[in-house]
């Protein structure tokens, strides 16, 4: 089918995401690149595990005493709240309503920077009121790499979701940019579930100590 | 607006525009092909060096430092920057074609991951005229080179993460590529040996290399950033290193040797003239090996002090590795039993493998004996024993393609004597340099050691391995004689030059125009070129689709720009340890440029062009005279 074909709400098809091979590489490639990104961060977790609440000799700061539950459970709520709100979007795609998506993918953003500010005012805490910088203990490195792994992530999809609002703002969905909606969002979620796993590992596990 | 893409541009201006700006696979085949050929020289120039200095005992040809860069860049740039590369270009040049396909899946990115080996490559050969290259050995061991002085480590961190990351965007390109583009008919269990191969071969890129990008990050961060994760008087670990790194590292060395593998499963049956032995089991036994290769990487560390009871694990399981090798090694065999063998110089490629890689394979599973090796391990033994799977796997396997392949991708036939001579050379030089170091290793010889006391009985055998060596590179020198000496031949300009040809890339006549097969092709079986030829259809297959207007990309230079960004945004983070001022501001400009470029891209549309059916009969008849490709 060609991409510049123009559509109605009628002639729109069931799966417009994957209607053209463009697509369908799309969609096969974010689920391939998203085996790779689990790898990395099982990497990073890992690392994270056997180097937590290790430091030079005499340390005095500690997981259990460090991390507490209250911001992080707000900035999930925030998180898993996005990943909803992107869930909307897909679905005002496959019923061709280009404005839905356009809304509902800004709502996503601005959650998602929601969640990004709490995340840089917990560093800048940690950091200038905890003496907990990076270079700090192996223990803070590694927090500060895989929980600043994850935000990196959230900023690459921020930038993305941003840039196909803008780009896609005044003209309506096609073939084209379908399947570029679709890839962001999967790619959203994926970083939604890495952060459960965050929030398990190093905030629920941490303060149980 | 197609016919631009038609109508021939000439001259030196052009042509190199063409080249930086391609995203025709068979281009970025060819530039991966060259740029892995002339970093295996480089190496090779370096292991000629080391050959030389250990040649005799207490020499002084090179010094002690420079020796252990030497043997450094000679392990990372072979592996990384020349096996890699070489493989990545048969790939890129036949993988489309054994499938049926137009191009790979993401052309951007396919140009865009050659360009971020090539850069990171480049980066990593800089270090050698800017104070001097990396020397904690291609393993780079935490212990060793955390406090390593001078900028050579952050060369070999900053440069493997750049070419590192261009392997990944590669490898996730043939994985949907080979699932997504199959021409009709095309099953997975038609697929070509090479295809599949080069398929296991990419998955395990997509979760071998994050386990490496992770290392490296660290190792970057605690060089450059004041990080400590290998640092133990900081509560570090530098054991977390030698686990990522031989996660990685093991997954790597199948990453090379299941498309060399592949290679050879291409080659025999065309020149045993038989039917592949055993197709379902090789690819079972592909599938295997890749699955194993993941289970296995603690065997690296037998010393480290895991305990008996995980050296005992990782000893069984490597030995498992051994089970679908030995099938394959036994299809191949059985391909050529009872074939009509037609010796030619990839055959002979191919009949040089299999002894040489079976005995790479028996040392390996004795080196998986946890108790013998602690015997083993870091002697001349294990030298021996990974140069006899890596030349004699891998590099039989790229110089046996290379004879093998060449009329498809430069249309012009390596000479056939000059061939038979290389192979000789080369062959007798590697067994000469190799066999006599799983002696020496016996003996007691360490490995990575820059000279040796005389009279331990050692003399002798280093020097028939440094004369090895220098036929070797007598070998390599002479290839590239027969490469040159090619342009001048003449043009193949037919389809099936070898005359056995059984899969799709032979139906096609050379020159393969940049659409590749004018329609689609229709896949009636397993090795689907032999079928058709079988049925005496002479127009090389059927196809699925009239002759129609065909959907191309367009070239960009964009992935060039990107990669030059990191290129920059490295030599920021490489002095920021040194404490200059612009370290920081040029780390961000070369990141703003490489995102900068993405913006670009994701803010003008690329629909690509259609190539009308008149231009592509036009343009066929230019190539292959009146009639057309018939
Ligand atoms: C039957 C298959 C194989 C087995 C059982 C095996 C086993 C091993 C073992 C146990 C070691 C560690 C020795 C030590 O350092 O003490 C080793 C080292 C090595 N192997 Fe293999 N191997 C096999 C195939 C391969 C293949 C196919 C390749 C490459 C294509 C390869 C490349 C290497 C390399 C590069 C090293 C040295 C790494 C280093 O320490 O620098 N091996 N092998
Ligand atoms: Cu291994």
């Amino acid at each position: 089918m060609d991409l510049n074909t123009k559509f109605t709400p009628k002639s729109w098809p069931d799966h417009a995401e994957q209607a053209t091979l463009e697509g369908k590489n799309k969609f096969v490639g974010i689920w391939i690149f998203i085996c790779s990104d689990i790898v990395l961060f099982a990497s990073v977790f890992a690392t994270y595990l056997s180097l937590k609440d290790k430091g030079p000799a005499g340390m005095d700061i500690s997981a259990a005493e460090l991390f507490g539950l209250e911001l992080a459970f707000v900035m999930t709520m925030l998180l898993l709240t996005s990943s909803l709100t992107s869930v909307y979007a897909m679905y005002h795609m496959k019923n061709f309503n280009s404005k839905g998506v356009l809304i509902w993918m800004g709502i996503t953003v601005l959650l998602g920077l929601g969640f990004l500010g709490l995340e840089i005012y917990e560093f800048y805490e940690y950091t200038v009121h905890e003496g907990f910088g990076f270079t700090h203990s192996a223990f803070s490195s590694s927090f500060y790499v895989l929980v600043g792994t994850h935000g990196l992530h959230v900023i690459i999809g921020l930038v993305w979701i941003t840039g196909l609002i803008i780009r896609n703002m005044k003209r309506g969905l096609n073939l084209y940019n379908a399947p570029k909606f679709f890839a962001a969002s999967i790619y959203w979620h994926f970083i939604d579930v890495v952060w459960v796993f965050i929030f398990t590992v190093v905030y629920l596990m941490g303060v149980l100590g | 607006m197609s016919s631009v893409a038609i109508s021939k541009k000439t001259g030196f201006g052009a042509t190199l525009w063409d080249y930086l700006t391609t995203v025709d696979h068979k281009k970025l085949g060819n530039m991966y092909f060259f740029a892995g050929l002339l970093f295996f020289a480089i190496a090779g120039f370096e292991a000629l060096l080391i050959r030389i200095q250990l040649m005799v005992p207490n020499n002084d040809f090179v010094s002690a430092g420079l020796f252990n860069e030497l043997l450094t860049m000679h392990g990372t740039t072979m592996l990384f920057l020349a096996a890699t590369p070489l493989l990545f270009g048969f790939m890129n040049a036949i993988v489309p074609l054994q499938i049926g396909a137009r191009d790979v899946a993401f052309p951007f990115l396919n140009s865009l991951g050659f360009w971020l080996f090539f850069l990171g490559a480049l980066f990593l050969h800089l270090s050698f005229f800017m104070g001097g290259a990396p020397d904690a050995g291609w393993t780079s061991y935490a212990s060793l080179s955390l406090y390593s002085p001078g900028h050579g480590i952050d060369f070999y961190v900053l440069g493997l993460q750049i070419s590192g990351a261009g392997t990944l965007i590669s490898g996730i390109n043939f994985i949907v590529t080979i699932i997504t583009m199959r021409a009709p008919g095309m099953t997975f269990m038609r697929m070509p040996l090479f295809t599949w191969t080069t398929l296991i071969s990419s998955a395990l890129i997509l979760f071998a290399f994050p386990p490496l990008t992770v290392g490296l990050f660290f190792m970057l961060v605690d060089r450059m950033f004041g990080a400590n994760f290998f640092d133990h008087t900081m509560g570090g670990n530098t054991i977390i290193w030698e686990h990522l790194f031989w996660i990685f590292g093991h997954p790597e060395v199948y990453i090379l040797v299941l498309p060399a593998f592949g290679l050879f499963s291409e080659i025999i049956p065309v020149f045993a003239r038989k039917r592949l032995f055993g197709y379902s089991s090789m690819v079972f036994a592909t599938i295997l090996i890749g699955f194993l290769g993941f289970m296995v990487w603690a065997h690296h560390m037998f010393t480290t002090g895991l305990g008996p009871t995980a050296n005992a694990i990782f000893a069984v399981a490597t030995m498992a590795i051994a089970v679908p090798t030995g099938m394959k090694v036994f299809n191949w065999i059985l391909t050529i039993w009872g074939g009509s063998i037609k010796v030619t110089v990839p055959m002979i490629y191919a009949l040089g493998f299999i002894p040489s890689f079976v005995a790479g394979g028996v040392t390996g599973v004795m080196q998986a004996t946890a108790p013998l090796d602690y015997q083993l391990h870091d002697s001349y033994f294990i030298v021996a024993h990974f140069h006899y799977v890596i030349v004699g796997g891998i590099v039989t396997a790229i110089f046996g393609a290379t004879h093998f392949y060449w009329p498809i991708m430069f249309n012009r036939v390596l000479n056939e004597k000059l061939g038979y001579i290389v192979f000789w050379v080369f062959f007798i030089g590697f067994h000469l340099t190799f066999f006599l170091q799983h002696f020496l290793g016996l003996m007691g010889m360490p490995r990575r050691v820059f000279t040796y006391q005389a009279d331990q009985g050692w003399d002798l055998y280093n020097f028939i391995s440094s004369i090895g060596a220098i036929m070797m590179g007598i070998g390599v020198i002479l290839l590239v004689v027969n490469m040159l000496l090619s342009i001048k031949g003449k043009p193949v300009n037919q389809r099936d030059y070898w005359g056995d040809g059984r899969s799709l890339e032979w139906a096609l006549v050379t020159p393969v125009p940049f659409y590749n097969f004018k329609q689609t092709p229709l896949i009636r079986g397993y090795d689907p070129y032999w079928i058709e030829k079988h049925e005496g259809n002479k127009e090389g297959m059927t196809y699925a689709e009239p002759l129609g207007d065909i959907h191309m990309p367009h070239g960009s230079i964009l992935p060039l720009i990107m990669s030059i960004g990191m290129f920059i945004a490295a030599f920021g983070a490489l002095y920021h340890p040194d404490g200059v001022s612009w370290s920081v501001p040029v780390i961000i400009l070369g990141i703003g440029i490489t995102v900068a470029c993405m913006i670009l891209r994701s803010f003008k549309d690329d629909l690509g062009y259609h190539v009308h059916k008149e231009e592509i009969i036009a343009l066929e008849e230019e190539l292959y005279g009146k009639g057309g490709n018939k």
